[in-house]
């Protein structure tokens, strides 16, 4: 997993609710497309016409945007299906953290999965960045700081979020949740060794 | 101290170790494969140097990227070729079931895995993909995984897990006249929205649930993420029993008594206490339709397209605006009589036995408007036997409609069977999402009898009216 220390950049403001993963990648480019490939098909819906050129009414064609590693969306972003393609494709855009209200819970699992950071602020403190990063395309800056858990807003506005401290250390360190649990591994075969006897039905 | 809830009895003995922080360590009983995310896990646990942990709990079955054309092959969707190689090897040489296509057990993973008897009462079941909380209307603590959680329990068989809080959804009357289970989650999912349900375990309750036959209550389950729940459950019950009694991968003779004993001792207790409550009274619960582009853009099919000046707040008044723009629907205006170019029966939601006699039941003796193509699109390979012994396919290709091969087919569109674009589409799947049935696809979701009324009537129509 790639670590997640802090990251400076433009934010774009992409202020809708229930983006869901299917507007993020759509399902027939994870049948067949490599997975550190799907970048350039990240939220292909939006962006293009039914032509297929760009469309220039989409925030995220802006020149300021285009290159944004920050995402500011509204209410459940990351809502519907469990691919995890949607999280390598923002990812591969060069998206490193997601600042929303609150997420899809399948969404939010694979993001720390992977080393995107969704961080979670009230709507209102999302609208705020969204207007003062509005003010001055391409020049406003935006911090995400996960060692100090805090966002940094282009006028310098310090707003802290909150984060479960086993994932922000996972983040932080990059670490591999396998080879941590098989840690457990004499626990985990004694709870089957029981649960053997106990429901012996559940093994086939 | 009170009393436990269904959702807590089952992930309390599932815990195998405490990690601090209100994170565990949870078995994981189950297993499900698909071909779109299941070869491309395996492989990943093999790149990693692991192999899966528990094979025999582990099943498999193609479904995303198959064709569901009469007299299809492994490579009539060109691209779904290799998954399904890939998934074909793979299970082969871990020795995990694999019901291969055209097989009896072959079929949509969710609509397969109760109906095998795969998933029971009390277990804890995932699979790579969201619509897994169908399992639920079994009692079955059963949620989606993204492709690293797929790797993780496929090598350890657990999953690191943080508990949710409980939110009981209770249903409570007489199903009223045209009313199915999928306009009664669609009214609640209208009613609280789609983010209603995130970071929640479901529990759906009531005399209503209690009076529902195993299918609906899949149904109802199925739709529990479209509320932003990654699990939603019913407990077991005598339904319950019955349905699963003599099932392929149920317990027999003795074995199944201490079962039943146990699976009895599920329920939520009577003084549990759930962190959110929504109750609906049955009897305001009509027949529904989506309109926009969200499950909870739904309203009664006897209604009127929203108007997005009268939206609650701002950014609702714009999500409303984009989805009509969308949809090309103008507001105001009664969505019945809206015209329809598609219809689609099929998906884990509504594609069982139960949802094909619902349909066939609408279309029996009628004939689709010469403008529509409809397709149906069984659920499984056993269900398409059932059906066809019946005689239910010949009530369907009688009335014009396209009689199927099993898959995922038009809900996902990820096998190239898509719904062109800015054509309209009643679809019985359960998303209607920005091009989920293909680019510029527009969907209004439904019951199969609405969806057949559809397809009868060549536009959105009241089954209530037929
Ligand atoms: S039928 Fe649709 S929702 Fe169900 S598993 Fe297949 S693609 Fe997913």
């Amino acid at each position: 997993m790639e670590k997640f220390t802090k990251v400076t950049g433009v934010a774009a403001p992409l202020m809708r609710q229930n983006v869901d993963t299917d507007l993020i990648i759509r399902i027939e480019r994870l049948v067949g497309t490599d997975r550190s490939d799907l970048g350039p098909h990240c939220f292909e819906q939006l962006r293009l016409k039914a032509d297929g050129t760009a469309d220039p009414a989409c925030v995220l064609n802006h020149a300021a945007y285009r290159d944004a590693p920050i995402l500011l969306a509204a209410e459940n972003f990351g809502c519907g299906s469990s691919r995890e393609g949607a999280v390598w494709a923002l990812m591969g855009a060069g998206v490193k953290a997601v600042i929303a209200p609150s997420y899809g819970d399948i969404f939010f699992n694979n993001c720390f999965q992977n080393g995107l950071l969704p961080v979670a602020l009230p709507i209102a403190e999302v609208e705020r960045l969204a207007e003062e990063t509005r003010a001055s395309p391409g020049n406003a800056r935006v911090t995400v700081d996960l060692e100090e858990h805090v966002v940094v807003s282009p006028t310098g506005r310090r707003i802290a979020f909150e984060i479960e401290g086993r994932r922000r250390d996972a983040l932080l360190q990059g670490l591999d949740d396998i080879a941590l649990t098989l840690k457990h591994a004499e626990t985990i075969a004694g709870w089957q060794n029981a649960d053997r006897a106990q429901r012996p039905w559940v093994w086939l | 101290m009170p009393g436990k809830t269904l959702f807590d009895k089952i992930w309390d003995s599932h815990v195998v170790a405490d990690l601090g922080g209100g994170v565990v360590l949870l078995h994981i009983d189950r297993h499900l494969l698909h071909d779109l995310s299941g070869s491309g896990a395996l492989k990943e646990v093999e790149a990693k140097g692991y192999v899966p942990a528990q094979p025999q709990l582990a099943f498999a079955t193609p479904d995303h990227a198959i064709s569901t054309r009469a007299g299809r092959t492994d490579d009539t969707f060109p691209a779904g070729g290799p998954l399904l190689r890939g998934l074909r090897q793979r299970t082969s040489k871990y020795g995990i079931r694999l019901f291969d296509m055209g097989q009896d057990g072959n079929g949509i993973v969710h609509v397969v895995g109760p109906e095998l008897g795969i998933t029971l009462p009390g277990t804890t079941l995932i699979c790579g993909d969201s619509h897994t909380c169908t399992h639920g209307g079994l009692g079955a603590l059963a949620f989606g995984v993204g492709s690293s959680e797929l790797v993780h329990a496929l090598a350890t068989q657990t999953l690191v897990q943080r508990k949710p809080k409980r939110l009981r959804v209770s249903f409570e009357g007489k199903l009223p006249k045209g009313v199915t289970p999928k306009d009664m989650i669609l009214h609640v999912i209208g009613e609280i929205g789609a983010a209603a349900g995130t970071g929640h375990a479901v529990e759906y309750a009531g005399s209503a649930i209690r009076a529902l036959p195993v299918e609906g209550r899949l149904t109802i389950c199925n739709l529990s993420i479209e509320m932003g729940a990654r699990t939603g459950m019913v407990a077991p019950d005598d339904t319950t029993f019955q349905y699963l009694a003599g099932r392929d991968f149920a317990p027999k003779g003795a074995l199944w008594d201490r079962a039943v004993e146990h699976w009895r001792t599920l329920g939520s207790d009577a003084d549990a206490r759930f962190d959110r409550e929504h109750t609906v009274d049955m009897a305001r619960v009509v027949p529904q339709i989506t309109w926009g582009t969200s499950p909870e853009h739904v309203v009664a099919v006897d209604g009127l397209i929203p108007d997005p000046a009268r939206a609650p707040d701002e950014n609702r008044r714009k999500a409303w605006e984009a989805a009509l723009a969308y949809q090309g629907l103008e507001p105001g205006k009664p969505i019945a009589g809206t015209r329809v170019d598609w219809v689609f029966i099929g998906s884990c939601t509504n594609s069982r036995i139960s949802d094909l006699r619902a349909a066939a039941e609408v279309a029996r003796g009628r004939q689709r408007a010469a403008h529509v193509n409809a397709w149906v699109v069984p659920g499984s390979e056993r269900v398409k036997r059932e059906a066809e012994a019946e005689g239910l396919d010949k009530v369907f290709t009688a009335a014009g409609f396209e009689w199927r091969e099993p898959g995922c087919s038009m809900c996902v569109a990820s096998n190239g069977e898509t719904v062109p674009r800015g054509q309209r589409s009643v679809s019985t799947s359960n998303r209607n999402f920005v091009g989920r049935q293909g680019p510029g696809a527009r969907t209004h979701l439904a019951s199969p009898a609405m969806a057949a009324a559809a397809a009868i009537r060549g536009a959105i129509a009241d089954v209530r009216t037929l």
